[in-house]
């Protein structure tokens, strides 16, 4: 339709007549289109407002501002505290499980699915029946499992597990070491790791320099962590030990010290780690082995060793595979959060719900429900188009 | 698993299989304790895999009370559905195990004429049957541990025989007339389902169990699955304010998680119709939202497919002269919908598991049954949700598992990965 962008009088003159002109036809078409949609749209509106009328349910926002009347599990949030506060908390409440999680899936389903391409046959075997299990049970059961029939059923805070002095599970949550500032050389420490960072990146750089001088082994990266770690290490010792693991310790009726998860939460973040991890696992084996087999091959003919060969051959390249549909599920997982809802986990979804059934308007509170995820949703599959595209190879 | 073993890995194919390979102690040396670093896998995984299967099987087989799974089988299958209706179920079941041997034997036939027509050998080996229907023979023995009279098998041992003699006949039908069967398919489905809740029968707020789980499944994708076309050929249309509506709405469904989507089916929708208009039940609600939320995730595979498709294939049937209608229809379509099947049968399975979620509306289906069983009166305070639990898990991993292995089947078959 663009190519005759121009009309002389003369093919004016032969135009068909209007009601068969493609281009007439194509803008009434999408005017009709637009005017269906709109229609529908409006009517639905329309339902609504009156409906809320009738019902004489408010249509704004103004209850935002209004107490919520009910404190939110696992954090000092209060029940004076307006709705708009308790959202957010849902929010955050999200991304607390939603951000850890996404990293412990990522590190266990690497590690599973380079274990299913094991040559080990007992790992193979761990590995493929780890995935084959996890992937076909829905993670609603799973989260129901571990909530009701494993994280209730376990001890009373007097009879916890623990692991060493590390870590104590009860019946109230499970608890983790901490990291814990001390208020005064804390952030002359923070000062000391950005020098350290900064003279490892200059490190680096030098190094880099003479092997484009030279030729010699640059080995920039375990040098350069090294003088990282070095630095810091004198730091830490120097300012008197600034940070330091807080441990969870049992204090009378309660655990002092720690970081502590609620049953709640932690049933929604092993059971999508699980979930998700196994999905991980099987992109992970599908990329590797879909990087071509000639350039094994060819890293074998120039006498690569396998590490080398995994680290600059094979991974670059099944990276580049594997990043569209590892975002996917990261995207996934964070929309599983919403799962959290029927352990009664305080995400946005339990707290809109808890709100509405505390008699606040629903249509009002679901679309904020529903903007806060989507508005989750599309942050991480813009992020994971634009790593895709610098990821890309640029072909010509 | 010879992936990692090129030696294996040769061009012609062997007259005769290799034989076994190492067997014995080299077996055992050659993959679990190749070298050093192996070994100390071997090590510490075996130790910790073979405490888990210790586990496992005695909570299977020793301190596991599995009464209870044997005391509300039926619960678990139907959930409140009464109880002197369920030979209405059966009906349903008798329908649809012929209809469906139908369908499977005329598509049994379709594969013969067409593997005759390209010159490939059509054959099977003997076992294949038993590769193929092992999980869900091992979940219907399971099922046959539990159940306390042997009614439920024999009628599902009628059932069955009923699927093999349609599926013989079904074979028997001449290719051209499968339009037709088709139509019988489609008028079968309807007829079970009105044989459940026509005639004074059982209306769906009653049901629950495996029943509502297959029911949602299977309806929510025959609906699902001709919006989802349809949004996909919006999304792919030269028109702008058509592919801009469709892609808003594929990216608001796929953006949102369902369980806040059926919250707000059930909680919100009311409010978008006429206050005139009767509200329409739980069941109809849960569905319309899993079929707008399925639709969405069915209209980008279809997209992946028409992207895949050769321009020149729309472009030579213009050049026949056909409508765009029947461009799309008889030349686009069908070779789209042909490569994206794989796909389609994932989102199959991950509607199956998705399922679940409508317990958020309040309806039984089959993992709400397991939650609530361990609460009855003969139960209470045992603490029996690790065996419902993992009853309903076996129930809904064989569902998937069979799925998924039969969509590799059917990728492999269609040669999908290898054009």
């Amino acid at each position: 339709m663009s190519a005759s962008t121009e009309t002389s009088p003369s093919d004016r003159a032969h135009r068909p007549p209007f009601w068969r002109d493609v281009r007439i036809i194509r803008i009434a078409l999408q005017v009709g289109f637009l005017v269906a949609v709109g229609a529908l749209l409006f009517w639905l509106f329309d339902n609504l407002t009156v409906n809320l009328r009738v019902l004489g349910i408010r249509r704004d926002f103004g209850f935002l501002d209004q107490p919520t009347g009910v404190p939110i599990l696992g954090s000092d949030f209060r029940a004076q505290s307006p709705i708009r506060d308790a959202l957010l908390v849902g929010l955050y409440n999200i991304l607390r499980v939603a951000v850890p999680g996404i990293l412990t899936a990522l590190v266990i389903g690497t590690l599973v699915g380079v274990g299913r391409l094991s040559t080990n046959w007992l790992v193979r075997r761990a590995a493929g029946i780890y995935v084959e299990v996890l992937r076909n049970v829905p993670p609603l059961v799973m989260l129901i499992f571990f909530y009701i029939a494993v994280l209730q059923q376990l001890p009373a805070q007097a009879d916890s597990i623990t692991a060493g002095p590390f870590a104590l599970l009860n019946v109230r949550g499970v608890y983790l070491p901490s990291i814990q500032l001390s208020a005064g050389p804390a952030p002359v420490f923070f000062g000391v790791l950005g020098l350290a960072l900064v003279a490892a990146i200059v490190l680096g750089v030098l190094r880099t320099r003479r092997f484009d001088a030279t030729g010699q082994p640059h080995r920039r990266v375990p040098l350069g962590v090294l003088l990282f770690l070095g630095i810091a290490t004198l730091g830490w010792l120097a300012l008197g030990r600034p940070l330091g693991l807080q441990l969870p310790v049992i204090e009378g009726r309660g655990v002092d010290g720690g970081y502590r998860m609620i049953p709640e939460q932690a049933a929604v973040f092993i059971a999508l780690v699980l979930y998700t991890s196994s999905f991980i696992a099987e992109i992970v084996r599908g990329s590797i082995q879909a990087v071509a087999k000639g350039q094994t091959e060819a890293s074998n003919a120039l006498g690569l060793s396998g590490l080398q060969r995994l680290r600059f051959v094979v991974l670059p390249q099944a990276l580049r595979i594997a990043t569209p549909s590892a975002g996917n599920e990261f995207l996934n997982l964070t929309k599983n959060v919403s799962l959290g809802v029927f352990v009664a986990y305080p995400e946005l979804l339990r707290i809109g719900r808890q709100a509405v059934g505390n008699g606040f308007p629903a249509p009002q509170l679901l679309f904020i429900v529903s903007a806060g995820y989507l508005a989750l949703s599309l942050g991480i599959s813009l992020f994971t188009n634009l790593a895709n595209r610098r990821l890309q190879l640029s072909e010509r | 698993m010879t992936t990692t073993d090129p030696a294996t890995r040769t061009s012609e194919p062997a007259a005769t299989p290799p034989s076994g390979g190492p067997t014995g102690m080299a077996w055992v040396r050659e993959n679990l304790f190749p070298d050093v670093w192996n070994s100390l896998l071997t090590l510490t995984l075996g130790p910790l895999l073979a405490w888990g299967v210790y586990a496992l099987g005695r909570f299977l087989f020793v301190t596991g009370r599995w009464e209870i799974i044997t005391v509300n089988l039926t619960t678990l299958m139907v959930g409140r559905f009464p109880r002197d209706q369920l030979f209405r179920l059966w009906i349903a079941i008798a329908i649809l195990a012929v209809v469906i041997g139908l369908a499977l034997g005329v598509a049994n036939s379709v594969a013969r004429a067409a593997a005759v027509e390209s010159g490939d050998d059509y054959h099977r080996p003997w076992h294949e049957p038993i590769r193929r229907f092992g999980p869900p023979v091992t979940l219907l023995i399971v099922m046959g541990v539990f159940v306390r009279t042997a009614t439920p098998l024999l009628l599902l041992a009628a059932a069955l025989g009923l699927a093999a003699v349609a599926y013989r006949l079904g074979r028997m039908i001449p290719i051209r007339r499968r339009g037709q069967v088709n139509l019988v398919v489609i008028l079968g489905v309807i007829g079970a389902q009105l044989a459940i809740t026509g005639f004074d029968g059982v209306p769906r707020s009653v049901w629950g169990g495996l029943l509502l789980t297959i029911y949602f499944t299977v309806g929510a994708l025959l609906f699902a699955f001709p919006l989802g076309v349809a949004v996909a050929l919006g999304r792919r249309s030269s028109l702008p304010v058509v592919r801009g509506t469709c892609m808003v709405y594929i990216e608001f469904f796929r953006g949102m998680p369902l369980v806040v989507l059926l919250f707000t089916g059930w909680l919100v929708l009311p409010f978008f119709l006429p206050p005139q208009f009767p509200t329409p039940d739980i069941v109809t609600r849960a569905m319309v939202i899993l079929v707008l939320f399925t639709s969405a995730y069915v209209a980008e595979i279809v997209r992946g497919g028409l992207q895949g498709l050769p321009r020149g294939q729309r472009e030579a049937a213009q050049a026949l002269g056909l409508s765009p209608w029947k461009q799309t229809r008889l030349i686009i379509l069908p070779q789209a919908l042909r490569s994206v099947i794989p796909a389609l049968v994932g989102q199959a399975i991950s509607l199956f598991k998705d399922t679940t979620l409508v317990l958020a509306v309040g309806l039984t289906e089959l993992l709400q049954v397991a939650r609530i069983i361990p609460g009855q009166e003969d139960f209470r305070g045992q603490g029996l949700f690790a065996e419902t639990l993992i009853f309903v898990s076996l129930i809904y991993w064989v569902g998937s598992y069979w799925m998924s292995r039969e969509s590799q089947r059917l990728e492999a078959k269609l040669g999908v990965g290898e054009r």
